[in-house]
Order: structure tokens, then C-alpha cells, then sequence
């Protein structure tokens, strides 16, 4: 896995709750293979209309946020479906971190398994941080994992908290599977000890 | 010992080992889709073997047909692609599956619990957020991404950092008209789209125990739209009662051995949660949503919200903006909204005990929509419909009756509304664009979607 350690980039102010993994790729594009196209789907509907040209409004199509890396929304991003292509979006379009005051659970995981980092910040801050952006568009953000900090365009730097555990691992790129495969032997033993009690669980037909 | 849930007494069995705060859980069941084509991809790429075949199971929803049971007549290579990838997968791997002909194949959150596969004390995870839904027998079922997807294929296993619990109490007796899907709606609208987020949350109460399974796995089915992690509900004699006989439940003296176990899966008397919500049973009402997130649910009685009553700009802002892209005017009430499509189906309410309720309401009358049709959740369910008649109920009314998937729940298939048109959906999620670009989605119970069909317009069901 891509480790991630710290960037700064530009920034774009996402200013909508909710925004679920159907807005982040519309399912029709799911089946698509990842290719130059991918960066394409990317909060598809949101950025064109039904002919397929830009919607102007669409804070990607706007001067100064359209060569952004990073993000910085509003609260639940990410909610809806499991789809780990929301991830792979974000990524082939560029962008290596969103910032918000929460976000969908599975969103979140899929994320860290990616090396694309989701960042908690209270309400209030990702607001000012949005408010910041939208006064000065092109404005970069730094986000470094290391010492956990979030730095706006005016240099004002907040904390953020992330679980050790998950910390080094998206920090090191540290494989999961290899990681899990060198605990095998006590996946057997633990499994050796529980098949032998919970003898009716299987998903092959025995009678 | 500390009294402990239901949640922390299943996690407990599983855990393998610990590590800086986090648990490698051992996986019992692992369900899979025809979405799964990533994570066998990935699998591949690394040169490993899916490590436990026995504990996995699978049966294609997302990308298949409503109107066909041929590959041949799928709309695009890329889905001709997946269900080439699915069978080979399956088939490679060992790996017991559904697939499309097989009359058992349907909605994996339908399949599992039908087949007897979703059981009491289990870790059960898939690659969907609808995974939610097997918690109703008092299991941690969750939805996970395609790389956790790959883990679980490689490893049976799966880290995880345990959530907090919360528990939901709903007490009361069931008002008329209300089911399973207007008292999880109601409760979303409460606690909101992310008041989950986080916990393990376990549905108790009078009305909770006196819902039947398919009303429990409906519930549970949409935690995760408030967020949670999972949903849960300790098992009782309609968990067992409903289990009995299943192809994959356990028989005779297995049976014994299991249900010995599964009655000690519920949580010990007096076990604290992190957090407790109560809603009143007797307040609920018939539900739908006039938004486009779950947590914007009404009572089919009630109105759209005024944005102009909302103090915070950001928040009235995103109301605005909702209530824009659903066309809808502020304080309009919801029996005024006029319907253009109704969708009966989803792994939320496609079970039999939904369609009775459907047909109920349709039974000699005539669809005044324009498009209103049925996705049964498997083949199973559609053949146990067909014996009790309710296919020519619905095709009478003028409803078309398809073949068993996702449907227009996700649109994956190509089942979608046309930009514009305002649809009622038994499934769960009214997000912009879920059912198709510029799709305008309203979700309900089966009886209420039914009649919004039968009548052209949202509807009270108790004043039928």
C-alpha cells in the first residue's frame, strides 16, 4: 500500500452534508474498468449535466479549485454504500485527503486500505477552513500524518486524532494481508479450538 | 463477571488476538455478490487462495436482470464481463453459490437468512453496506470494502476497533398500519444519518420483540443509514421458531447443540450501553421520506419542512437544496406529492411477508402510475408468491412482476427511473440520483408504496 506521510496541495471547499458514495461515483460506472477514464466519474453528476458538459456551479469546475488534492467538506461524507471505487476516484483523480467532521464508516475504512486519508476535524473548524478556501481560492492545505496536524492558508494548525494502530500502518504502507498472514498461526489455533465447538457452521451442504 | 450486550458477548467469542487497541476478529461467515470481482482480482494479483471455501457462499444481485434470465441479454459487456468473472470465480475457488436460473438465487441479504446461513452468535460481513441486515438474529453483520473483501478471502479474518454500543428501545403496542420499515425510518429521522455513527446498536422493546423476522431484518437492514456500524436483535422464539428447518440451519441433534448455544447469545440482564435512545411505539405512524437522505422521513400525514424555520445558514442551506432537487414546495404536505413510478423489492422489504402486505393493498385495484413493478428478493420467494396468487394480484393491477435482484434499488442493472420522475420505494436510499440521473426517490413501506400506486399519490394506509 501507497504509505502516506504529509502533502500539501490545494484545497476545494465541499460545502454539502451527506455527500454518500453514489454522489462520489454513480453505480452505473462501477463495472468500469480502472483507466484514464476513472477520473472521470468522480462526483460524476455533480460536476456535469445530463449532455455532459461542466456544471459551472460545481466548486471542481471553479477557477483556482480545479487542480485541487485536497477536500474539505461537511459532516457524514462518504455514507451509503460500501463501494470501495469512491476511494479509487478520489485517488486516480488526484486527490490524496478529505477533511470532515465525520464520515460514513465503511467510507472511512476503505480509505486508510487505500493510503487516502480521512481527516476528523470539529464542525466549526472544517467550516472556517471552507470559509478560508471559498475567500481565497487556490489556497493549500497541509495535512501531515506524522504529527497529526491540519495547516489552513493563514498558517493557523489544528490537531487531529486517528488511531495508532491505523496511523502506522497508512504512515509505513504497511500490507494488511502480509501483516494478518503473520499471525496464521494463531488464526489456526484459535479456529482449531472454535470449529471443534461450533460444529454446525458451514456453507457446503452435509445432509 | 461485568453483565455484558449481546454485541460485546459475540465479540468476545471471536477475538483471535489484540494489538494496540485493536482486534483480529475471526470471521464465521463471509457473503458474497457479483461485485466481487475486485477482491478476486486482487486475490489473484497476489497468487492467494481464498482460505476458508467452506464459510463462504455467494449468489450474483447487483448486476442482474429483472427482465431475463440470460447472460446473452445483458445491456453491456461490462456487466456480460462480471457474471463471466463471477461464475469462474466461484467455481474456481469451490465456493457453494446462487447463480442466475437457480431458483434460490436473489438478493444475498435475502439468501443468507432464507437458506438458514444467517445465524445467532455469528461474525457475518459482506462486501455491501446492507450486511446490516443479518444482525436481526442477533449476529455482528457489516458491510466492508473490496479490500477487506481481499483480507477476509485471504485470511477468514478480518481488524477491527470495537465500536461503542448503543441501544434503541421502542416500547408500546404496534399502531395501525405501522411496520417494521416506518419504525426504523422513524427512528432514523430521530437520531439522524450519522446519530449511529460509531456504535453497535441493538433494537430492544415490546414492539421490536413483536415484529416478525422479516420486520426485524428490515430494521436492521437500514442501521446502516444512521450510521451504525451494525444492527442488531437479541434472537428469541421467532429468531428459533423462523431458523427451523432452513437447508443450512442446523438438524437434529446439531440443532440441539445450536440452539443450546443461541439461547445464550442474548446480552446479560443489566448490561450498561454507551448510549440509549427511546421512542414511544404508540407514536409511530406510516412513514416516508420527502428528502434526500434517510434522516428526512415524515409521517405520511405530515409536510415538507420549511427551510425558512432553520436558523443555521449552512443547515438551512442544505435543506434548501434538497427540497429544490426533490421539486417539492416548503410546507407542501406529503399526501399533495403526485407519483410517477413505484418500486417494490430491495434487500429492505422483497420478502414474502412484504409482498402479501403489497398485494394487500392492490387487490382490485388498478395502478394510476405510470410504471409500477415487483422484484421479488429471490427465486424462492418469487415461487412461494406465484402459489399464493400474489403474482396475478400485482399483474391485474396493472404491476409488472420480474425476476429476483437489486433492481432499482442501486440501478446497477439498468433498472432506473427517467430524469425527473418521483418515484416510491421500498428499498434504502432516496440519495440524488440512486434510481437513476435526476431521479427523484421517496421512500416508504411495501403497503404504503403500494398504495401510492393504486392511488397516483402518497396515501394514509390506515384510511383504507
Amino acid at each position: 500500500m501507497k504509505p502516506f506521510t504529509t502533502v500539501s496541495a490545494v484545497a476545494a471547499p465541499l460545502d454539502m452534508i451527506n455527500v454518500d458514495t453514489d454522489q462520489v461515483i454513480p453505480a452505473r460506472f462501477l463495472g468500469r474498468p480502472v483507466d484514464e477514464r476513472y477520473p472521470d466519474y468522480l462526483f460524476h453528476d455533480l460536476r456535469f449535466d445530463a449532455d455532459g458538459a461542466e456544471r459551472p456551479d460545481f466548486v471542481l469546475n471553479r477557477p483556482g479549485f480545479r487542480d485541487a488534492s485536497l477536500l474539505v467538506t461537511d459532516r457524514n461524507f462518504g455514507c451509503g454504500s460500501s463501494r470501495e471505487h469512491a476511494v479509487t476516484a478520489l485517488v486516480e483523480a488526484g486527490f490524496r485527503a478529505v477533511i470532515a467532521p465525520s464520515f460514513g464508516d465503511i467510507f472511512y475504512a476503505n480509505s486508510l486500505k487505500n493510503g487516502f486519508l480521512p481527516v476528523r476535524l470539529p464542525d466549526e473548524v472544517c467550516r472556517r477552513l471552507r470559509g478560508m478556501l471559498h475567500d481565497g481560492p487556490g489556497g493549500e492545505i497541509t495535512v501531515d500524518l506524522e504529527s497529526q496536524t491540519v495547516t489552513a492558508p493563514d498558517q493557523t494548525t489544528w490537531s487531529f486524532d486517528i488511531d495508532p494502530f491505523q496511523k502506522r500502518k497508512v504512515l509505513h504502507g504497511v500490507d494488511d494481508i502480509d501483516d494478518t498472514l503473520g499471525e496464521i498461526d494463531a488464526i489456526r489455533a484459535f479456529e482449531r479450538e472454535y470449529d471443534a465447538r461450533m460444529t454446525w457452521l458451514t456453507t457446503r451442504r452435509t445432509r | 463477571m461485568m453483565p455484558r450486550t449481546m454485541f460485546d458477548k459475540i465479540w468476545d467469542q471471536h477475538v483471535i488476538l489484540e494489538r494496540e487497541g485493536n482486534t483480529l476478529l475471526h470471521v464465521d461467515f463471509h457473503f458474497c455478490h457479483d461485485g466481487s470481482f475486485n477482491a478476486f482480482a486482487k486475490l489473484a494479483a497476489r497468487g492467494l487462495p481464498v482460505r476458508r471455501p467452506d464459510r463462504m457462499v455467494g449468489t450474483p444481485d447487483h448486476y442482474v436482470p429483472t427482465t431475463s434470465r440470460s447472460i446473452d441479454d445483458l445491456a453491456s459487456d461490462d456487466m456480460k464481463r462480471v457474471f463471466r468473472a463471477f461464475e469462474r470465480n466461484f467455481t474456481s475457488h469451490g465456493i457453494t453459490h446462487f447463480p442466475i436460473g437457480d431458483p434460490r438465487q436473489g438478493i444475498i441479504h435475502v439468501v443468507g437468512p432464507e437458506q438458514g446461513l444467517t445465524q445467532p452468535g455469528l461474525v457475518i460481513v459482506c462486501g455491501d453496506s446492507h450486511t446490516s441486515t443479518h444482525g436481526a438474529v442477533g449476529a455482528i453483520a457489516f458491510g466492508i470494502g473490496a479490500s477487506e473483501v481481499t483480507h477476509v478471502m485471504a485470511t477468514q479474518a478480518l481488524w477491527q476497533k470495537r465500536p461503542g454500543t448503543m441501544r434503541i428501545t421502542i416500547d408500546g403496542n404496534r399502531p395501525d398500519g405501522v411496520t417494521g420499515k416506518d419504525a426504523i425510518l422513524a427512528i432514523i429521522a430521530r437520531i439522524g444519518a450519522v446519530g449511529g455513527t460509531g456504535y453497535a446498536v441493538e433494537y430492544a422493546g415490546s414492539l421490536i420483540r413483536a415484529f416478525s423476522m422479516e420486520e426485524r431484518f428490515t430494521v436492521c437492514n437500514m442501521s446502516i443509514e444512521a450510521g451504525a456500524r451494525c444492527g442488531m436483535i437479541a434472537p428469541d422464539d421467532t429468531t428459533f421458531d423462523w431458523l427451523k428447518g432452513r437447508p443450512f440451519a442446523p438438524a437434529g441433534e446439531q440443532w440441539d447443540a445450536a440452539l443450546g448455544f443461541w439461547k445464550q447469545v442474548p446480552g446479560d440482564p443489566g448490561a450498561g450501553f454507551d448510549r440509549e435512545e427511546r421512542l414511544d411505539g404508540a407514536a409511530l405512524a406510516p412513514m416516508v421520506t420527502w428528502g434526500t437522505s434517510p434522516e428526512q422521513a415524515v409521517a405520511v400525514t405530515g409536510a415538507v419542512p420549511d427551510p425558512d424555520a432553520e436558523d443555521d445558514d449552512e443547515r438551512r442551506a442544505a435543506l434548501v437544496a434538497a427540497v429544490d432537487y426533490m421539486g417539492l414546495e416548503p410546507g407542501q404536505a406529503m399526501g399533495d406529492v403526485i407519483v410517477d413510478r413505484v418500486f417494490i423489492g430491495s434487500c429492505t422489504n422483497s420478502r414474502i411477508e412484504d409482498l402479501r402486505a403489497a398485494a394487500a393493498v392492490v387487490r382490485g385495484r388498478r395502478v394510476r402510475v405510470s410504471h409500477a413493478f415487483v422484484s421479488p428478493g429471490s427465486g424462492l420467494v418469487k415461487r412461494q408468491a406465484e402459489e399464493e396468487g400474489l403474482d396475478r394480484v400485482f399483474t391485474e393491477a396493472g404491476f409488472e412482476w420480474r425476476e429476483s435482484a437489486c433492481s432499482m434499488c442501486v440501478g446497477m442493472n439498468g433498472d432506473v427511473a427517467r430524469p425527473g420522475e418521483r418515484t416510491a420505494s421500498t428499498s434504502n436510499r432516496n440519495f440524488r440520483g440512486r434510481q437513476g440521473p435526476g431521479v427523484r426517490t421517496h421512500l416508504a413501506s411495501p403497503a404504503t408504496a403500494a398504495a401510492a400506486a393504486v392511488h397516483g399519490r402518497f396515501v394514509d394506509i390506515r384510511g383504507l
